[in-house]
């Protein structure tokens, strides 16, 4: 499981990097750190298609791969659950801090400095 | 039968005012632990009572109790309905009426938890498969995983496979000890479970999105597993270190808090600022006669219903 999550990543990052859509071939061929047999890489891009994270169309007799969307969109829906910010305030994560309101942060900012603390930027 | 239904309304009503009671307390705050599980003795009494005595005045006498009395008594209900006079019938369908009230909630209540126990499980799930592809170890948090934002978070996906998550924000905001004070507290998180007491809470104020006392009660207990998580983590690190990681993060997500309809929904305001104070300016612990009568309030609360349910009377 472990070796495929990773073969996972590596491959997304093939698609993030790539500037336009890369068949099973190509996509083998910039891994070049790990001997990986052809069927592996079709297996592995198969299953990100399936998960919704890559997309797939039709090239003459072979399919091309792309990145479902960049990876920076990935990152923001990441964030946006951890932050709270889906509006859903689920108990599925818990964070150190929640977000507190402008007031708050106000007082507390007072209270770093009452510490005897410089602010940091 | 209608003694046994009469004490289970009382229990019913009875919890709420202990409940506004317990969350405007501030003793909860000297012991976390025994408030969180007054908090679930609380819940549990009130459901127990609320379903028994709903489903019990429809109850005959019988021999386990409103549970056996409420099966007897349907069917008797059903009997009469079916073969009595007019008046008898009406009566009959009254009594029904309640039964089918009391087995709704129970209904409700079961749903919403199975319903926000799968939502989690899908939602962690979809975390931790974003964070497999995305996010990456640093010697800086060792044991944690790092996601490139500069957005302060710091958090935990909680589970069998649970995962401890900061993101380049948090990393380049706080200092060695500060991330190791943070780490201590997620930890504690992880270990002991923390999310499976905060999900019933969650449930509910999903089931009642209306009711404020259920909001404040899922705000009370999620701030109460926090300071546990703190407290833990305070036996590893200096309190000081916890606090400035804990007003610096919290500062630094001001920019990120709704307005409006959302910001209704988080926490009591001046949550962090309570964590803080409590680190800082500890008061001493709740007394062990004074954790020893909460104990045993919460086993009065929930043994009395189960009590009346299940024994003959």
């Amino acid at each position: 499981m472990k070796r495929l999550g990773e073969l996972e990543r590596a491959i997304m990052d093939v698609l993030w990097e790539s500037a336009e859509p890369l068949t099973v071939r190509q996509v083998g061929a910039r891994l070049t750190d790990r001997d990986l047999a052809h069927t592996t890489v079709m297996t592995v891009l198969d299953r990100l298609a399936k998960k919704g994270f890559a997309k797939r169309q039709r090239d003459g007799r072979a399919w091309r791969y792309c990145a479902a969307a960049d990876r920076e969109a990935y990152v923001t829906e990441l964030m946006m659950y951890a932050l709270d910010q889906t509006g859903d305030r689920s108990a599925a994560l818990a964070s150190f801090a929640r977000r507190v309101s402008d007031d708050e942060a106000k007082v507390l900012r007072k209270a770093l400095e009452s510490l005897g603390e410089t602010a940091r930027d | 039968m209608f003694q046994p239904v009469l004490l289970l309304a009382a229990v019913a009503v009875g919890t709420v005012p202990a409940a506004a009671a317990l969350a405007s307390a501030s003793w909860p705050y000297r012991s976390p632990a025994a408030a969180i599980l007054l908090w679930q003795a609380l819940g549990l009494s009130w459901g127990l009572a609320a379903v028994g005595a709903l489903a019990g005045l429809v109850a005959v006498h019988a021999r386990w109790g409103v549970v056996g009395g409420v099966l007897a008594g349907a069917a008797q209900a059903l009997r009469d309905a079916a073969l009595g006079s007019t008046a008898a019938t009406l009566i009959a369908l009254a009594r029904l009426a309640f039964l089918v009230a009391g087995a709704a909630l129970l209904t409700l209540l079961c749903w919403v938890l199975l319903a926000a126990f799968t939502t989690v499980l899908l939602a962690r799930r979809r975390h931790r498969v974003l964070l497999s592809l995305l996010a990456h170890g640093d010697p800086k948090v060792p044991g944690a995983l790092v996601v490139d934002s500069p957005a302060a978070a710091a958090y935990c996906v909680p589970g069998i496979r649970s995962r401890i998550v900061i993101s380049a924000g948090t990393l380049a905001l706080l200092d060695a000890a500060e991330l190791a004070a943070v780490l201590a507290h997620e930890r504690a998180h992880v270990r002991a479970r923390h999310d499976l007491v905060l999900l019933p809470f969650s449930a509910l104020s999903q089931a009642f999105p209306r009711s404020r006392l259920v909001r404040q009660a899922y705000a009370e207990v999620a701030l109460l597993v926090e300071m546990l998580a703190d407290d833990r983590a305070l036996r590893h690190r200096p309190a000081r270190e916890l606090a400035t990681a804990l007003l610096r993060v919290g500062a630094s997500g001001a920019g990120h808090a709704p307005s409006g309809a959302l910001a209704a929904l988080t926490a009591p305001e001046g949550e962090t600022v309570a964590r803080v104070s409590r680190l800082l300016a500890p008061a001493p612990r709740l007394p062990a006669p004074a954790l020893a009568l909460i104990w045993s309030a919460a086993a009065v609360l929930v043994l009395v219903p189960v009590a009346v349910l299940l024994l003959p009377l």
